[in-house]
């Protein structure tokens, strides 16, 4: 039986990404981030989200892509995984979307840059929209962080 | 079942407090045997402890409790003295009953075979003092008897004479009741809401802690006549029997006479007697059936007046108040904005409300350490005992407050490290001697205040660390490099016995040779966002320094601005704000210094360590400084501007950016911004 998956979309470097929508907590404007130092370049700063404070990270950077100034359409994603909240700094997010879990297919090694183990699946929406799932799990793992940290703090 | 639970922990609770009063007198009454009001206080605590373990039905600690509680009987009568054996036997007893408690706490049963204790205890009351004992019990149960004052035979007296009735009413609960008090309360209640109690036996309080058998009698004056009251009083459930006897004029009489008598006479037989007379018939059956209860201790029911509160109301009612608080910064900068006067005076004073509930939503959650402490001169007594040795623990600052979240965890890292300076620390008395060292080792714990941190220290007299020993060590268990270990200083060295799998014992004992290395405490400590560092001096002693956060919520903070961006400082770890001119900083080995009050501090520039994106202190001719401390260190930090001083609300950056290095937190400012809070300990090594 093919279940329907709903799903928040939105876009990175032209491609067009998918996230659960029972993952998604707000999708919200930009807001003023606060820097935090000593921290791998993709990680942007906190903002405050009505009272509470949430780390931002930008996708972009996360996944290597080239990072861009923020835009009038840039959003940032509120997700909650793995225990917690993090913010997610896209370049639109504009769409809900349905997906039949039968149509999406395990990923290529690479897709638009970005490393299969950050993603989930592809998802066919029709003729030619191809949508790219998040395996958030992997995005929002901190081994890296942490390999990062220790690398700072050796330097 | 819901409050059984309920009543489970406050069982534990108490019962824990006990415990910890049980032992603490215990070891006090071993420096001065001969002191009785210790006993009394012994005896008080035990006697609760059979109380209510007995109500919870755990029977093997009531059984065992009651048993301790009769050797320590004949000791406040003066029947026997505390000698060693004994000390041990009660003291054995009190583990039992630690063991017990836990398994309750544990979920389990409480039950633990507790014959052998029970026989040695029965030896000793039967052995050193036969027969006086259950002699003395007995009369003590007797004397107890339902004698009316002057003042209360004129209470009944004035109502009989007013019109009222009065009774002498004797209700009987029945054996397989379960909750005797609660039934008892329920009677109470019944009789409360149509009349008045004169005296009851035993007192209420007794009857409240279920300090009595399976009856107990009261006076009682009311307008109800006899029928309505006993059928009213035997609905209650689990009632077995009510009796009441009017009390008329003369019966009263007859009873002030034989108070009169009874001094003259103050045999316990004849009051009963006499007390008999006068409510014939039910006084009697009382006492034949009271054999067990004895008198209970009056003294030390003055409980103090608290309740106990569940944590997460209490960090509910944390966080609601965090949220008002960053209102009320805002409100503050609106209203300095907005220049109404009647506006300005109503936001400063919910500003001062709001400090002053502050301070006690605070204080709340703060609990001195000594509920940790005072359970080490126990285990050090024992420990000290078990291995031969002769150690002295001296606490202080036990009076310092911590968060109970932290005091709940630091127990066991504390136990650990204890327990590893006795063991490992402190010599052998031989060794002692033959060093040149008094017989008698000394472990110091301290715990003591330093800006948002409470440290904790362990300091002993022992052998130290060996340096060689520790490499050795280390390097056959992999822990370091034979290259690496030669370069490493003496603190770097020490700290590798935190190292995962790292032991020095020679041979494993069964004190703090587990196979849970040091490495657990560190672990530990942690998670709890504190570190542990060690000195040592071979020879001469070591001394392990765990540095805590108070977690406190909320705290008083140095806001400072950094070209465009804010941060905070929290206030108790600053010293002084001044300035500096760029030429007074000099550079001493690679090290900014700067010259304050006599002695030379390290210079850092914040600007520096967040890699400020728009500012640059070297380009100032005069910078704004922050002298914070640490310890007794000190250092400057340079920064941009002062903003000046705020109460803010302390947040966590999230799990995602946990163990950063200069940040240790974040706060929301009235603006609605993010500012960073630095952690001045990471600034001072």
């Amino acid at each position: 039986m093919a279940e329907e998956l709903k799903v928040i979309v939105f876009t990175l470097a032209n491609e067009e990404y998918g996230i659960e929508v029972d993952k998604v907590r707000y999708i919200e404007r930009m807001l003023p981030i606060t820097r935090v130092p000593k921290t791998p370049s993709f990680v942007k700063g906190v903002i405050n989200l009505r009272g509470v404070v949430v780390p931002v990270i930008d996708l972009r950077g996360r996944f290597g892509l080239a990072e861009t100034e923020p835009t009038e359409s840039s959003r940032i994603i509120i997700v909650a995984a793995n225990d917690m909240e993090i913010g997610f700094i896209v370049d639109s997010a504009n769409d809900v979307s349905d997906v039949m879990s039968d149509s999406i297919e395990v990923p290529p090694e690479v897709v638009g840059g970005v490393k299969a183990k950050y993603l989930s699946g592809v998802a066919k929406l029709d003729e030619n929209r191809l949508l790219i799932l998040l395996n958030l799990t992997e995005v929002l793992n901190r081994s890296e962080i942490i390999q990062l940290e220790q690398f700072g703090s050796e330097s | 079942m819901e409050e059984m639970n309920q009543y489970l922990s406050i069982f534990i609770d108490e019962a824990n407090e006990h415990l910890q009063s049980l032992n603490e007198n215990m070891l006090r009454l071993e420096q001065q045997p001969e002191d009785i009001d210790i006993v009394q206080v012994i005896f008080r605590s035990a006697h609760t402890l059979k109380g209510m373990s007995a109500t919870m039905g755990f029977e093997d600690l009531a059984s065992l409790t009651h048993e301790m509680e009769n050797v320590l009987d004949l000791v406040r009568n003066g029947k026997l003295s505390m000698n060693g054996n004994i000390f041990d036997t009660l003291f054995k007893g009190l583990d039992s009953l630690e063991g017990m408690i836990q398994d309750v706490v544990n979920g389990g049963t409480g039950k633990a075979d507790v014959g052998e204790l029970v026989q040695r205890l029965k030896a000793i009351v039967s052995g050193d003092s036969a027969g006086s004992g259950p002699a003395s019990s007995k009369s003590s149960d007797l004397s107890a008897s339902l004698l009316l004052d002057q003042f209360q035979q004129s209470v009944l007296m004035q109502s009989l004479e007013s019109g009222h009735s009065a009774y002498y009413i004797e209700v009987a609960v029945r054996e397989d009741c379960v909750l005797k008090a609660a039934r008892a309360y329920m009677v109470f209640d019944v009789l409360e809401r149509n009349g008045e109690v004169v005296k009851s036996h035993p007192s209420v309080q007794d009857i409240e802690q279920e300090k009595f058998d399976r009856s107990f009698s009261v006076y009682y004056i009311t307008r109800m006549d006899e029928e309505a009251l006993k059928e009213q009083i035997s609905r209650v459930s689990e009632i077995e029997s009510v009796r009441l006897n009017v009390i008329d004029k003369s019966s009263l009489a007859e009873m002030a006479r034989a108070e009169n008598e009874a001094p003259a006479a103050p045999n316990a037989a004849q009051r009963e007697a006499a007390a008999a007379s006068t409510a014939p018939a039910a006084a009697q059956p009382a006492t034949s059936e009271n054999a067990a209860p004895r008198s209970a201790p009056a003294a030390g029911s003055a409980a103090p007046r608290t309740i106990r509160v569940d944590i997460e109301r209490l960090d509910s009612l944390m966080n609601l108040f965090s949220e008002m608080l960053i209102d009320r910064v805002r409100l503050e900068q609106l209203a300095s904005e907005i220049r109404r006067g009647d506006l300005t005076e109503t936001v400063e004073h919910m500003a001062r409300v709001s400090s002053d509930l502050q301070n006690i939503v605070l204080k709340l959650r703060m609990v001195p350490i000594d509920s940790v402490f005072n359970r080490f001169p126990r285990m050090v007594r024992d420990l000290a005992k078990s291995l031969n040795k002769k150690v002295d623990l001296v606490i202080s600052g036990a009076e310092t407050e911590l968060d109970r979240t932290v005091i709940d965890e630091i127990g066991d890292p504390l136990v650990h490290l204890i327990r590893n300076a006795v063991d490992h620390g402190i010599e052998s008395i031989e060794d002692r001697l033959a060093a040149g060292k008094p017989e008698i080792g000394t472990v110091h714990l301290r715990a003591y205040h330093s800006g948002n941190h409470v440290f904790i220290e362990i300091e002993e007299d022992g052998r130290g660390i060996h340096r060689d020993k520790v490499l050795a060590t280390a390097v056959k268990r992999g822990v370091v490099t034979p290259e690496a270990a030669k370069a490493l200083t003496d603190d770097e060295v020490n700290m590798l016995i935190f190292a995962a799998g790292f032991s020095t014992a020679d041979k494993v004992s069964d004190i703090s040779g587990r196979g849970v290395g040091l490495d657990v405490v560190k672990a530990k400590i942690s998670s709890l966002g504190g570190h542990v560092s060690v000195t040592s001096a071979p020879g001469k002693g070591t001394t392990f320094s765990i540095q805590l956060p108070l977690t406190l919520s909320i705290i008083a903070a140095m806001l400072v601005k950094l070209g465009s961006e804010k941060y905070a400082f929290p206030l108790s770890s600053i010293v002084e704000t001044s300035t500096v001119k760029r030429d007074q900083i000099r550079s001493l080995h690679g090290t900014n210094i700067v010259e304050y009050r006599q002695s030379v501090i390290p210079v850092l520039s914040l600007a520096q360590l967040v890699d400020s994106p728009d500012y640059r202190d070297a380009e100032e001719t005069e910078t704004e400084m922050l002298v914070i401390r640490k310890g007794d260190k000190l250092a400057a930090v340079l920064v941009d501007e002062f903003i000046g001083q705020s109460e803010i609300v302390l947040k966590t950056l999230g799990k995602y950016l946990k163990n950063l290095d200069l940040v240790s937190g974040a706060t929301i400012l009235g603006d609605g911004q993010v500012a960073l809070i630095i952690d001045p300990n990471a600034l001072i090594k």
